[in-house]
Protein backbone atom coordinates (compact mmCIF):
# COMPACT_ATOMS: atom_id res chain seq x y z
CA UNK A 1 0.00 0.00 0.00
CA UNK A 2 1.61 3.28 -1.12
CA UNK A 3 0.98 6.25 1.12
CA UNK A 4 0.69 9.73 -0.32
CA UNK A 5 1.88 12.98 1.27
CA UNK A 6 -1.34 13.59 3.17
CA UNK A 7 -1.40 10.07 4.56
CA UNK A 8 2.22 10.29 5.72
CA UNK A 9 1.48 13.66 7.35
CA UNK A 10 -1.56 12.22 9.11
CA UNK A 11 0.57 9.32 10.34
CA UNK A 12 3.22 11.64 11.71
CA UNK A 13 0.66 13.83 13.45
CA UNK A 14 -0.96 10.73 14.97
CA UNK A 15 2.41 9.52 16.23
CA UNK A 16 3.11 12.95 17.72
CA UNK A 17 -0.31 12.88 19.43
CA UNK A 18 0.36 9.47 20.97
CA UNK A 19 3.76 10.63 22.25
CA UNK A 20 2.22 13.86 23.50
CA UNK A 21 -0.20 11.72 25.48
CA UNK A 22 2.65 10.44 27.64
CA UNK A 23 3.64 13.92 28.82
CA UNK A 24 0.41 15.88 28.88
CA UNK A 25 -1.91 16.25 31.89
CA UNK A 26 -4.95 14.05 32.29
CA UNK A 27 -7.51 16.81 31.72
CA UNK A 28 -5.93 17.61 28.36
CA UNK A 29 -5.81 13.95 27.33
CA UNK A 30 -9.50 13.62 28.18
CA UNK A 31 -10.41 16.79 26.31
CA UNK A 32 -8.47 15.65 23.23
CA UNK A 33 -9.98 12.16 23.37
CA UNK A 34 -13.51 13.53 23.38
CA UNK A 35 -12.64 16.07 20.68
CA UNK A 36 -11.13 13.41 18.40
CA UNK A 37 -14.02 11.02 19.02
CA UNK A 38 -16.48 13.76 18.11
CA UNK A 39 -14.36 14.57 15.08
CA UNK A 40 -15.10 11.06 13.81
CA UNK A 41 -18.82 11.77 14.04
CA UNK A 42 -18.20 15.05 12.23
CA UNK A 43 -16.37 13.10 9.51
CA UNK A 44 -19.70 11.34 8.92
CA UNK A 45 -21.48 14.71 8.69
CA UNK A 46 -18.84 16.02 6.28
CA UNK A 47 -19.05 12.91 4.08
CA UNK A 48 -22.73 13.66 3.60
CA UNK A 49 -22.18 17.40 3.15
CA UNK A 50 -19.82 16.60 0.28
CA UNK A 51 -22.71 14.81 -1.41
CA UNK A 52 -25.02 17.78 -0.81
CA UNK A 53 -26.87 16.42 2.24
CA UNK A 54 -26.81 17.97 5.68
CA UNK A 55 -27.60 15.56 8.49
CA UNK A 56 -29.09 17.15 11.56
CA UNK A 57 -29.43 13.71 13.08
CA UNK A 58 -25.93 12.27 13.14
CA UNK A 59 -26.36 12.00 16.91
CA UNK A 60 -28.42 8.90 16.09
CA UNK A 61 -25.32 6.94 15.09
CA UNK A 62 -23.18 8.59 17.76
CA UNK A 63 -25.69 7.34 20.30
CA UNK A 64 -25.97 3.89 18.71
CA UNK A 65 -22.19 3.51 18.85
CA UNK A 66 -22.08 4.64 22.48
CA UNK A 67 -25.03 2.58 23.69
CA UNK A 68 -23.83 -0.55 21.88
CA UNK A 69 -20.47 -0.29 23.66
CA UNK A 70 -22.27 0.32 26.96
CA UNK A 71 -24.87 -2.41 26.50
CA UNK A 72 -22.29 -4.85 25.16
CA UNK A 73 -20.35 -4.57 28.41
CA UNK A 74 -23.31 -4.38 30.78
CA UNK A 75 -25.64 -6.97 29.30
CA UNK A 76 -23.77 -9.19 26.85
CA UNK A 77 -20.35 -9.61 28.43
CA UNK A 78 -18.49 -7.93 25.59
CA UNK A 79 -15.67 -6.22 27.44
CA UNK A 80 -13.05 -6.04 24.74
CA UNK A 81 -12.88 -2.45 23.51
CA UNK A 82 -12.19 -3.33 19.86
CA UNK A 83 -14.98 -5.93 19.77
CA UNK A 84 -17.41 -3.47 21.38
CA UNK A 85 -16.46 -0.66 18.99
CA UNK A 86 -16.78 -3.03 16.02
CA UNK A 87 -20.18 -4.17 17.23
CA UNK A 88 -21.26 -0.54 17.55
CA UNK A 89 -20.27 0.11 13.96
CA UNK A 90 -22.03 -3.04 12.81
CA UNK A 91 -25.28 -2.07 14.55
CA UNK A 92 -25.03 1.42 13.04
CA UNK A 93 -24.49 -0.08 9.58
CA UNK A 94 -27.57 -2.28 9.92
CA UNK A 95 -29.71 0.65 11.15
CA UNK A 96 -28.34 2.93 8.41
CA UNK A 97 -29.06 0.30 5.77
CA UNK A 98 -32.69 0.30 6.85
CA UNK A 99 -33.14 4.05 7.38
CA UNK A 100 -31.10 4.89 4.29
CA UNK A 101 -33.72 3.22 2.09
CA UNK A 102 -36.11 6.00 3.09
CA UNK A 103 -33.76 8.90 3.77
CA UNK A 104 -31.88 8.78 0.47
CA UNK A 105 -35.14 9.48 -1.34
CA UNK A 106 -35.05 12.98 0.13
CA UNK A 107 -32.83 16.00 -0.36
CA UNK A 108 -32.07 19.32 1.25
CA UNK A 109 -34.24 20.35 4.23
CA UNK A 110 -36.37 17.19 3.97
CA UNK A 111 -33.32 14.98 4.45
CA UNK A 112 -32.06 17.18 7.27
CA UNK A 113 -35.36 17.10 9.14
CA UNK A 114 -35.96 13.38 8.60
CA UNK A 115 -32.50 12.54 9.89
CA UNK A 116 -33.24 14.70 12.92
CA UNK A 117 -36.58 12.97 13.39
CA UNK A 118 -35.00 9.51 13.60
CA UNK A 119 -32.42 10.77 16.05
CA UNK A 120 -35.15 12.22 18.26
CA UNK A 121 -37.14 8.98 18.04
CA UNK A 122 -34.15 7.14 19.49
CA UNK A 123 -33.83 9.84 22.17
CA UNK A 124 -37.49 9.35 23.07
CA UNK A 125 -37.13 5.57 23.25
CA UNK A 126 -34.06 5.80 25.48
CA UNK A 127 -35.68 8.34 27.81
CA UNK A 128 -38.60 5.95 28.28
CA UNK A 129 -36.37 2.91 28.83
CA UNK A 130 -36.01 2.41 32.59
CA UNK A 131 -33.75 -0.62 31.99
CA UNK A 132 -31.27 1.66 30.23
CA UNK A 133 -31.33 4.29 32.94
CA UNK A 134 -33.88 6.60 31.31
CA UNK A 135 -32.57 10.19 31.20
CA UNK A 136 -29.59 9.32 33.43
CA UNK A 137 -28.24 6.65 31.12
CA UNK A 138 -25.85 4.10 32.62
CA UNK A 139 -22.17 3.49 33.20
CA UNK A 140 -19.97 1.59 30.81
CA UNK A 141 -18.47 -1.60 32.22
CA UNK A 142 -14.69 -1.75 32.71
CA UNK A 143 -13.19 -2.76 29.42
CA UNK A 144 -10.14 -4.66 28.22
CA UNK A 145 -7.91 -4.55 25.18
CA UNK A 146 -7.13 -7.98 23.75
CA UNK A 147 -7.41 -9.44 27.25
CA UNK A 148 -5.32 -6.75 28.94
CA UNK A 149 -7.09 -4.57 31.45
CA UNK A 150 -5.65 -1.06 31.69
CA UNK A 151 -5.42 0.25 35.23
CA UNK A 152 -8.26 2.54 36.18
CA UNK A 153 -7.74 6.31 35.93
CA UNK A 154 -4.70 7.59 34.05
CA UNK A 155 -3.82 4.22 32.47
CA UNK A 156 -7.29 3.73 31.09
CA UNK A 157 -7.46 7.33 29.94
CA UNK A 158 -4.18 7.08 28.09
CA UNK A 159 -5.16 3.77 26.47
CA UNK A 160 -8.46 5.09 25.17
CA UNK A 161 -6.67 8.19 23.91
CA UNK A 162 -4.26 5.98 21.97
CA UNK A 163 -7.12 3.87 20.59
CA UNK A 164 -8.90 7.07 19.54
CA UNK A 165 -5.82 8.46 17.82
CA UNK A 166 -5.17 5.18 15.98
CA UNK A 167 -8.86 4.87 15.02
CA UNK A 168 -8.82 8.49 13.86
CA UNK A 169 -5.74 7.81 11.75
CA UNK A 170 -7.24 4.72 10.11
CA UNK A 171 -10.54 6.50 9.42
CA UNK A 172 -8.76 9.61 8.13
CA UNK A 173 -6.65 7.58 5.68
CA UNK A 174 -9.70 5.64 4.49
CA UNK A 175 -11.78 8.82 4.07
CA UNK A 176 -8.90 10.54 2.31
CA UNK A 177 -8.83 7.66 -0.19
CA UNK A 178 -12.59 7.54 -0.36
CA UNK A 179 -12.87 11.23 -1.30
CA UNK A 180 -10.50 10.65 -4.21
CA UNK A 181 -12.10 7.35 -5.24
CA UNK A 182 -15.00 6.69 -7.58
CA UNK A 183 -17.84 6.82 -5.06
CA UNK A 184 -16.37 9.80 -3.19
CA UNK A 185 -15.92 11.98 -6.27
CA UNK A 186 -19.20 10.91 -7.84
CA UNK A 187 -21.00 11.74 -4.58
CA UNK A 188 -19.67 15.27 -5.02
CA UNK A 189 -20.89 15.11 -8.61
CA UNK A 190 -24.34 14.20 -7.29
CA UNK A 191 -24.27 17.38 -5.19
CA UNK A 192 -23.37 19.42 -8.26
CA UNK A 193 -25.67 17.87 -10.83
CA UNK A 194 -27.80 14.87 -10.02
CA UNK A 195 -29.43 14.87 -13.45
CA UNK A 196 -26.11 14.46 -15.22
CA UNK A 197 -25.09 11.63 -12.90
CA UNK A 198 -28.34 9.84 -13.71
CA UNK A 199 -27.72 10.32 -17.44
CA UNK A 200 -24.24 8.86 -17.07
CA UNK A 201 -26.01 5.65 -16.14
CA UNK A 202 -25.43 5.85 -12.39
CA UNK A 203 -27.93 5.87 -9.58
CA UNK A 204 -27.52 8.97 -7.39
CA UNK A 205 -29.75 7.40 -4.81
CA UNK A 206 -27.63 4.27 -4.35
CA UNK A 207 -24.46 6.35 -4.29
CA UNK A 208 -25.92 8.47 -1.51
CA UNK A 209 -27.10 5.30 0.21
CA UNK A 210 -23.59 3.84 0.27
CA UNK A 211 -22.25 7.15 1.49
CA UNK A 212 -24.91 7.37 4.22
CA UNK A 213 -24.11 3.87 5.51
CA UNK A 214 -20.36 4.52 5.50
CA UNK A 215 -20.91 7.83 7.34
CA UNK A 216 -23.04 6.03 9.94
CA UNK A 217 -20.28 3.50 10.65
CA UNK A 218 -17.69 6.25 11.13
CA UNK A 219 -20.01 8.22 13.42
CA UNK A 220 -20.81 5.14 15.52
CA UNK A 221 -17.09 4.61 16.04
CA UNK A 222 -16.92 8.15 17.46
CA UNK A 223 -19.84 7.38 19.78
CA UNK A 224 -18.25 4.15 20.97
CA UNK A 225 -14.95 5.88 21.72
CA UNK A 226 -16.77 8.61 23.65
CA UNK A 227 -18.48 5.93 25.73
CA UNK A 228 -15.14 4.28 26.50
CA UNK A 229 -13.56 7.62 27.39
CA UNK A 230 -16.34 8.97 29.59
CA UNK A 231 -17.41 5.60 30.99
CA UNK A 232 -21.02 6.67 30.66
CA UNK A 233 -23.77 6.90 28.07
CA UNK A 234 -27.05 8.80 28.21
CA UNK A 235 -29.86 9.73 25.81
CA UNK A 236 -28.37 13.21 25.34
CA UNK A 237 -26.09 11.60 22.74
CA UNK A 238 -29.10 11.40 20.40
CA UNK A 239 -30.56 14.80 21.32
CA UNK A 240 -30.85 17.43 18.63
CA UNK A 241 -28.38 19.80 20.27
CA UNK A 242 -25.70 17.10 20.06
CA UNK A 243 -26.37 16.63 16.34
CA UNK A 244 -26.33 20.41 15.95
CA UNK A 245 -22.92 20.50 17.59
CA UNK A 246 -21.59 18.09 14.92
CA UNK A 247 -22.91 20.34 12.15
CA UNK A 248 -21.38 23.32 13.96
CA UNK A 249 -17.97 21.62 14.03
CA UNK A 250 -18.31 20.56 10.38
CA UNK A 251 -18.95 24.19 9.37
CA UNK A 252 -16.12 25.34 11.59
CA UNK A 253 -13.63 23.04 9.86
CA UNK A 254 -14.94 23.15 6.32
CA UNK A 255 -14.97 20.43 3.68
CA UNK A 256 -11.52 21.15 2.28
CA UNK A 257 -9.50 18.36 3.87
CA UNK A 258 -9.87 15.20 5.89
CA UNK A 259 -7.91 16.84 8.74
CA UNK A 260 -10.36 19.77 9.00
CA UNK A 261 -12.93 18.04 11.27
CA UNK A 262 -10.17 17.01 13.70
CA UNK A 263 -8.80 20.55 13.90
CA UNK A 264 -12.27 22.03 14.21
CA UNK A 265 -13.30 19.59 16.94
CA UNK A 266 -10.20 20.43 18.97
CA UNK A 267 -10.75 24.18 18.50
CA UNK A 268 -14.42 23.78 19.42
CA UNK A 269 -13.58 21.82 22.56
CA UNK A 270 -11.05 24.41 23.72
CA UNK A 271 -13.34 27.35 22.98
CA UNK A 272 -16.20 25.69 24.83
CA UNK A 273 -14.08 24.59 27.78
CA UNK A 274 -12.56 28.02 28.29
CA UNK A 275 -15.83 29.81 27.60
CA UNK A 276 -17.53 27.72 30.30
CA UNK A 277 -14.57 28.38 32.61
CA UNK A 278 -14.50 32.15 32.21
CA UNK A 279 -18.08 33.08 31.27
CA UNK A 280 -20.15 30.17 32.59
CA UNK A 281 -23.51 31.83 31.93
CA UNK A 282 -22.84 33.02 28.42
CA UNK A 283 -20.61 30.34 26.92
CA UNK A 284 -23.23 29.56 24.24
CA UNK A 285 -22.96 33.17 23.11
CA UNK A 286 -19.19 32.80 22.76
CA UNK A 287 -19.72 29.72 20.58
CA UNK A 288 -22.31 31.60 18.56
CA UNK A 289 -19.93 34.48 17.93
CA UNK A 290 -17.19 32.03 17.01
CA UNK A 291 -19.39 30.38 14.38
CA UNK A 292 -20.55 33.78 13.15
CA UNK A 293 -16.96 34.93 12.74
CA UNK A 294 -16.02 31.76 10.88
CA UNK A 295 -19.00 32.03 8.51
CA UNK A 296 -18.27 35.70 7.77
CA UNK A 297 -14.47 35.63 7.58
CA UNK A 298 -13.75 32.01 6.70
CA UNK A 299 -16.80 30.76 4.80
CA UNK A 300 -14.92 27.62 3.78
CA UNK A 301 -13.98 26.90 7.38
CA UNK A 302 -10.78 26.90 9.37
CA UNK A 303 -9.09 24.72 6.77
CA UNK A 304 -9.20 27.63 4.33
CA UNK A 305 -6.50 29.26 6.50
CA UNK A 306 -4.21 26.34 5.67
CA UNK A 307 -5.22 26.12 2.01
CA UNK A 308 -4.74 29.92 1.63
CA UNK A 309 -1.27 29.52 3.10
CA UNK A 310 -0.51 26.75 0.62
CA UNK A 311 -1.84 28.81 -2.30
CA UNK A 312 0.33 31.69 -1.12
CA UNK A 313 3.37 29.43 -1.07
CA UNK A 314 2.71 28.27 -4.62
CA UNK A 315 2.24 31.85 -5.81
CA UNK B 1 -32.89 -0.77 -42.41
CA UNK B 2 -33.15 -1.78 -38.75
CA UNK B 3 -35.33 0.28 -36.50
CA UNK B 4 -33.54 1.39 -33.34
CA UNK B 5 -36.21 3.60 -31.77
CA UNK B 6 -39.94 3.35 -32.19
CA UNK B 7 -42.74 5.17 -30.45
CA UNK B 8 -46.34 4.03 -30.75
CA UNK B 9 -49.21 6.39 -30.03
CA UNK B 10 -47.11 8.31 -27.54
CA UNK B 11 -49.07 10.90 -25.59
CA UNK B 12 -48.21 13.39 -22.90
CA UNK B 13 -50.70 15.59 -21.16
CA UNK B 14 -49.95 18.23 -18.53
CA UNK B 15 -53.45 18.76 -17.16
CA UNK B 16 -55.42 20.25 -20.02
CA UNK B 17 -52.33 20.88 -22.14
CA UNK B 18 -51.51 18.20 -24.67
CA UNK B 19 -47.74 18.28 -25.16
CA UNK B 20 -47.55 15.14 -27.30
CA UNK B 21 -50.37 13.61 -29.29
CA UNK B 22 -50.21 10.15 -30.84
CA UNK B 23 -46.57 10.30 -31.79
CA UNK B 24 -45.67 7.37 -34.05
CA UNK B 25 -42.02 7.56 -34.94
CA UNK B 26 -39.53 5.05 -36.28
CA UNK B 27 -35.84 5.92 -36.28
CA UNK B 28 -33.53 3.60 -38.17
CA UNK B 29 -29.96 2.77 -37.24
CA UNK B 30 -27.46 5.19 -38.71
CA UNK B 31 -29.93 7.97 -39.41
CA UNK B 32 -29.31 11.58 -38.49
CA UNK B 33 -32.74 12.99 -37.71
CA UNK B 34 -33.52 16.63 -37.12
CA UNK B 35 -36.52 17.63 -35.03
CA UNK B 36 -37.92 21.06 -35.77
CA UNK B 37 -40.84 23.02 -34.43
CA UNK B 38 -41.67 26.28 -32.77
CA UNK B 39 -41.44 26.75 -29.02
CA UNK B 40 -43.97 24.57 -27.22
CA UNK B 41 -44.37 22.23 -30.19
CA UNK B 42 -43.40 19.19 -28.08
CA UNK B 43 -39.82 18.55 -29.27
CA UNK B 44 -38.15 18.53 -25.87
CA UNK B 45 -41.12 16.71 -24.36
CA UNK B 46 -40.56 13.99 -26.97
CA UNK B 47 -36.86 13.68 -26.05
CA UNK B 48 -37.66 13.78 -22.34
CA UNK B 49 -40.17 10.96 -22.70
CA UNK B 50 -37.87 8.80 -24.79
CA UNK B 51 -34.99 9.21 -22.34
CA UNK B 52 -37.05 8.51 -19.24
CA UNK B 53 -37.09 12.06 -17.87
CA UNK B 54 -40.86 12.35 -18.32
CA UNK B 55 -43.37 9.55 -18.03
CA UNK B 56 -45.72 9.42 -21.02
CA UNK B 57 -49.43 9.52 -20.32
CA UNK B 58 -50.06 6.76 -22.86
CA UNK B 59 -48.24 4.89 -25.58
CA UNK B 60 -45.23 2.69 -26.07
CA UNK B 61 -41.53 3.30 -26.56
CA UNK B 62 -39.33 0.57 -28.01
CA UNK B 63 -35.56 0.74 -28.11
CA UNK B 64 -33.93 -2.00 -30.18
CA UNK B 65 -37.32 -3.73 -30.20
CA UNK B 66 -37.65 -3.76 -26.40
CA UNK B 67 -40.03 -1.64 -24.38
CA UNK B 68 -38.33 1.00 -22.27
CA UNK B 69 -41.56 2.41 -20.90
CA UNK B 70 -41.20 3.26 -17.22
CA UNK B 71 -37.45 2.70 -17.27
CA UNK B 72 -35.27 5.14 -15.34
CA UNK B 73 -32.95 7.51 -17.20
CA UNK B 74 -29.94 5.53 -16.00
CA UNK B 75 -31.42 2.24 -17.22
CA UNK B 76 -32.11 3.81 -20.61
CA UNK B 77 -28.58 5.23 -20.68
CA UNK B 78 -27.15 1.81 -19.81
CA UNK B 79 -29.29 0.31 -22.59
CA UNK B 80 -27.43 2.51 -25.07
CA UNK B 81 -29.36 5.74 -25.45
CA UNK B 82 -27.53 8.88 -24.35
CA UNK B 83 -28.55 12.50 -24.44
CA UNK B 84 -27.29 16.02 -24.09
CA UNK B 85 -29.26 18.98 -22.83
CA UNK B 86 -30.38 22.38 -24.03
CA UNK B 87 -28.43 23.84 -21.10
CA UNK B 88 -25.23 21.82 -20.79
CA UNK B 89 -25.49 19.56 -17.74
CA UNK B 90 -22.02 19.46 -16.25
CA UNK B 91 -20.40 19.45 -12.81
CA UNK B 92 -19.74 23.16 -12.33
CA UNK B 93 -17.22 22.94 -9.51
CA UNK B 94 -15.06 20.46 -11.39
CA UNK B 95 -12.59 21.03 -14.18
CA UNK B 96 -13.38 20.01 -17.74
CA UNK B 97 -10.93 17.11 -17.37
CA UNK B 98 -12.58 15.89 -14.17
CA UNK B 99 -16.02 16.07 -15.78
CA UNK B 100 -14.80 13.68 -18.45
CA UNK B 101 -13.06 11.44 -15.91
CA UNK B 102 -16.31 11.08 -13.96
CA UNK B 103 -18.08 10.16 -17.20
CA UNK B 104 -15.35 7.62 -18.03
CA UNK B 105 -15.63 6.01 -14.58
CA UNK B 106 -19.40 5.86 -14.94
CA UNK B 107 -19.07 4.24 -18.35
CA UNK B 108 -16.72 1.58 -16.98
CA UNK B 109 -18.97 0.43 -14.17
CA UNK B 110 -22.33 1.17 -12.61
CA UNK B 111 -20.66 0.51 -9.23
CA UNK B 112 -17.77 2.91 -8.77
CA UNK B 113 -14.95 1.90 -6.46
CA UNK B 114 -14.90 2.96 -2.80
CA UNK B 115 -11.12 3.22 -2.53
CA UNK B 116 -9.40 3.14 -5.97
CA UNK B 117 -8.51 6.67 -7.15
CA UNK B 118 -10.85 8.05 -9.77
CA UNK B 119 -8.04 10.00 -11.42
CA UNK B 120 -6.07 7.04 -12.74
CA UNK B 121 -3.37 7.55 -15.38
CA UNK B 122 -5.40 5.54 -17.90
CA UNK B 123 -8.50 7.69 -17.41
CA UNK B 124 -6.53 10.92 -17.57
CA UNK B 125 -4.91 9.80 -20.85
CA UNK B 126 -8.29 8.79 -22.33
CA UNK B 127 -9.90 12.05 -21.17
CA UNK B 128 -7.10 14.02 -22.83
CA UNK B 129 -7.73 12.15 -26.09
CA UNK B 130 -11.41 13.08 -25.88
CA UNK B 131 -10.53 16.72 -25.18
CA UNK B 132 -8.50 16.76 -28.39
CA UNK B 133 -11.18 14.94 -30.37
CA UNK B 134 -13.66 17.64 -29.38
CA UNK B 135 -11.18 20.49 -29.73
CA UNK B 136 -11.48 21.66 -26.14
CA UNK B 137 -8.01 20.68 -24.91
CA UNK B 138 -7.26 24.33 -24.07
CA UNK B 139 -9.86 24.17 -21.31
CA UNK B 140 -8.45 20.99 -19.73
CA UNK B 141 -7.95 22.45 -16.26
CA UNK B 142 -10.61 25.17 -16.36
CA UNK B 143 -13.72 24.97 -14.25
CA UNK B 144 -16.61 24.35 -16.61
CA UNK B 145 -18.25 27.56 -15.46
CA UNK B 146 -15.26 29.45 -16.87
CA UNK B 147 -15.39 28.06 -20.42
CA UNK B 148 -17.41 29.45 -23.32
CA UNK B 149 -20.91 28.15 -24.04
CA UNK B 150 -19.81 26.32 -27.19
CA UNK B 151 -17.06 24.44 -25.37
CA UNK B 152 -19.48 23.60 -22.58
CA UNK B 153 -21.90 22.14 -25.12
CA UNK B 154 -19.10 20.07 -26.60
CA UNK B 155 -18.09 18.73 -23.18
CA UNK B 156 -21.73 17.87 -22.49
CA UNK B 157 -21.97 15.94 -25.77
CA UNK B 158 -18.56 14.32 -25.23
CA UNK B 159 -19.74 13.06 -21.83
CA UNK B 160 -22.85 11.60 -23.44
CA UNK B 161 -20.74 9.81 -26.07
CA UNK B 162 -18.21 8.37 -23.60
CA UNK B 163 -20.49 5.46 -22.74
CA UNK B 164 -20.46 4.35 -26.43
CA UNK B 165 -24.21 4.72 -26.92
CA UNK B 166 -26.02 3.35 -29.95
CA UNK B 167 -28.21 6.43 -30.12
CA UNK B 168 -27.62 10.02 -29.15
CA UNK B 169 -30.32 12.61 -28.60
CA UNK B 170 -29.22 16.23 -28.63
CA UNK B 171 -31.52 18.94 -27.37
CA UNK B 172 -30.68 22.11 -29.27
CA UNK B 173 -26.92 21.52 -29.48
CA UNK B 174 -26.29 24.95 -30.98
CA UNK B 175 -28.55 27.05 -28.76
CA UNK B 176 -26.69 29.88 -27.07
CA UNK B 177 -23.75 29.40 -29.43
CA UNK B 178 -22.64 32.23 -31.70
CA UNK B 179 -23.38 31.98 -35.44
CA UNK B 180 -19.66 31.62 -36.17
CA UNK B 181 -19.21 28.73 -33.74
CA UNK B 182 -22.29 26.76 -34.81
CA UNK B 183 -20.77 25.12 -37.85
CA UNK B 184 -17.52 24.27 -36.09
CA UNK B 185 -19.46 22.80 -33.18
CA UNK B 186 -21.71 20.71 -35.40
CA UNK B 187 -18.79 19.55 -37.59
CA UNK B 188 -16.96 18.40 -34.47
CA UNK B 189 -20.02 16.63 -33.11
CA UNK B 190 -20.93 14.97 -36.41
CA UNK B 191 -17.34 13.76 -36.92
CA UNK B 192 -17.37 12.19 -33.47
CA UNK B 193 -20.79 10.69 -34.08
CA UNK B 194 -19.66 9.15 -37.39
CA UNK B 195 -16.58 7.67 -35.74
CA UNK B 196 -18.71 6.09 -33.04
CA UNK B 197 -21.36 4.91 -35.57
CA UNK B 198 -24.14 6.46 -33.53
CA UNK B 199 -27.70 7.13 -34.62
CA UNK B 200 -28.53 10.76 -33.91
CA UNK B 201 -31.71 12.69 -33.28
CA UNK B 202 -31.38 16.35 -32.53
CA UNK B 203 -33.70 19.23 -31.87
CA UNK B 204 -32.71 22.37 -33.74
CA UNK B 205 -34.12 25.80 -34.45
CA UNK B 206 -31.53 26.83 -37.01
CA UNK B 207 -32.75 25.59 -40.38
CA UNK B 208 -29.32 26.04 -41.96
CA UNK B 209 -27.93 23.56 -39.45
CA UNK B 210 -30.82 21.20 -40.14
CA UNK B 211 -30.36 21.35 -43.90
CA UNK B 212 -26.64 20.85 -43.62
CA UNK B 213 -26.47 17.84 -41.28
CA UNK B 214 -29.62 15.73 -41.26
CA UNK B 215 -30.85 12.94 -43.46
CA UNK B 216 -34.42 13.21 -42.24
CA UNK B 217 -36.59 15.83 -40.57
CA UNK B 218 -39.50 15.48 -38.16
CA UNK B 219 -41.56 18.67 -37.97
CA UNK B 220 -43.56 19.13 -34.76
CA UNK B 221 -46.49 21.43 -34.29
CA UNK B 222 -48.70 21.58 -31.21
CA UNK B 223 -47.61 18.15 -29.97
CA UNK B 224 -48.07 16.43 -33.32
CA UNK B 225 -45.78 15.46 -36.16
CA UNK B 226 -46.98 17.33 -39.21
CA UNK B 227 -44.20 16.28 -41.60
CA UNK B 228 -41.63 13.50 -41.78
CA UNK B 229 -39.14 13.06 -44.60
CA UNK B 230 -35.97 14.30 -46.27
CA UNK B 231 -34.91 17.83 -45.38
CA UNK B 232 -35.61 19.21 -48.84
CA UNK B 233 -39.14 17.91 -48.93
CA UNK B 234 -40.05 18.79 -45.35
CA UNK B 235 -38.60 22.29 -45.41
CA UNK B 236 -40.36 22.99 -48.71
CA UNK B 237 -43.67 21.73 -47.37
CA UNK B 238 -46.17 24.58 -47.30
CA UNK B 239 -47.67 23.57 -43.96
CA UNK B 240 -44.22 23.37 -42.37
CA UNK B 241 -43.31 26.76 -43.78
CA UNK B 242 -46.52 28.27 -42.52
CA UNK B 243 -46.54 26.71 -39.06
CA UNK B 244 -42.92 26.01 -38.21
CA UNK B 245 -40.17 27.71 -40.12
CA UNK B 246 -41.40 30.50 -42.28
CA UNK B 247 -38.22 29.54 -44.02
CA UNK B 248 -37.36 29.35 -47.72
CA UNK B 249 -34.98 26.43 -48.35
CA UNK B 250 -31.64 27.31 -49.89
CA UNK B 251 -30.59 25.99 -53.28
CA UNK B 252 -27.78 23.85 -51.82
CA UNK B 253 -30.12 21.36 -50.11
CA UNK B 254 -28.60 18.00 -49.24
CA UNK B 255 -25.04 19.27 -48.99
CA UNK B 256 -23.14 17.83 -46.09
CA UNK B 257 -25.77 15.22 -45.29
CA UNK B 258 -23.99 12.33 -43.64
Amino acid sequence: MRLDKTEISLGLVALACVLFGFVSPGWLIFLLTIALAKALVVQGVVMQMRSGLVSFGQGLFYCIGGYTVGMGGQFFGIHDAIAALSLGMLVAIVVAMLLGLLLTRYREIFFAMLSLAFSMILFGILVKSQELGSTDGFNVHDWTLFGWAPEAGAGSQHTVFTITVVSGLIVAVLIHRYTKAGVGVICEAVRENEVRVEYLGLSPRWLLYGNYVAAAAVSALGGGLTALATGHVDPEMAYWTTSGEFVFIALLGGLGHVAAPFIAAIVFSFVRTYAIEFVPHTWQMILGFTLLAVIIFLPKGLWSLVSREKTGERA
Amino acid sequence: MTCILETRSLNKEFGAVIAAKDLNVQINKGEVVGVIGSNGAGKTTFINMVTGYLKPTRGEILFNGRSIMGHSPRAITRAGMARSFQVAQLFPEMTVLDNLIVALAAAESARPSFLSPLRSDARIARAEEILKEFGVENYRDSLVTAVPQGARKLVDIAMALIGNPQMLLLDEPTSGVSMDEKTDLMDTVMNAVRQHGVTVLFVEHDMDVVERYVSRVLAFYSGEIIADGGPAAVLADQQVRDLVTGHRPSTKQGNGVS
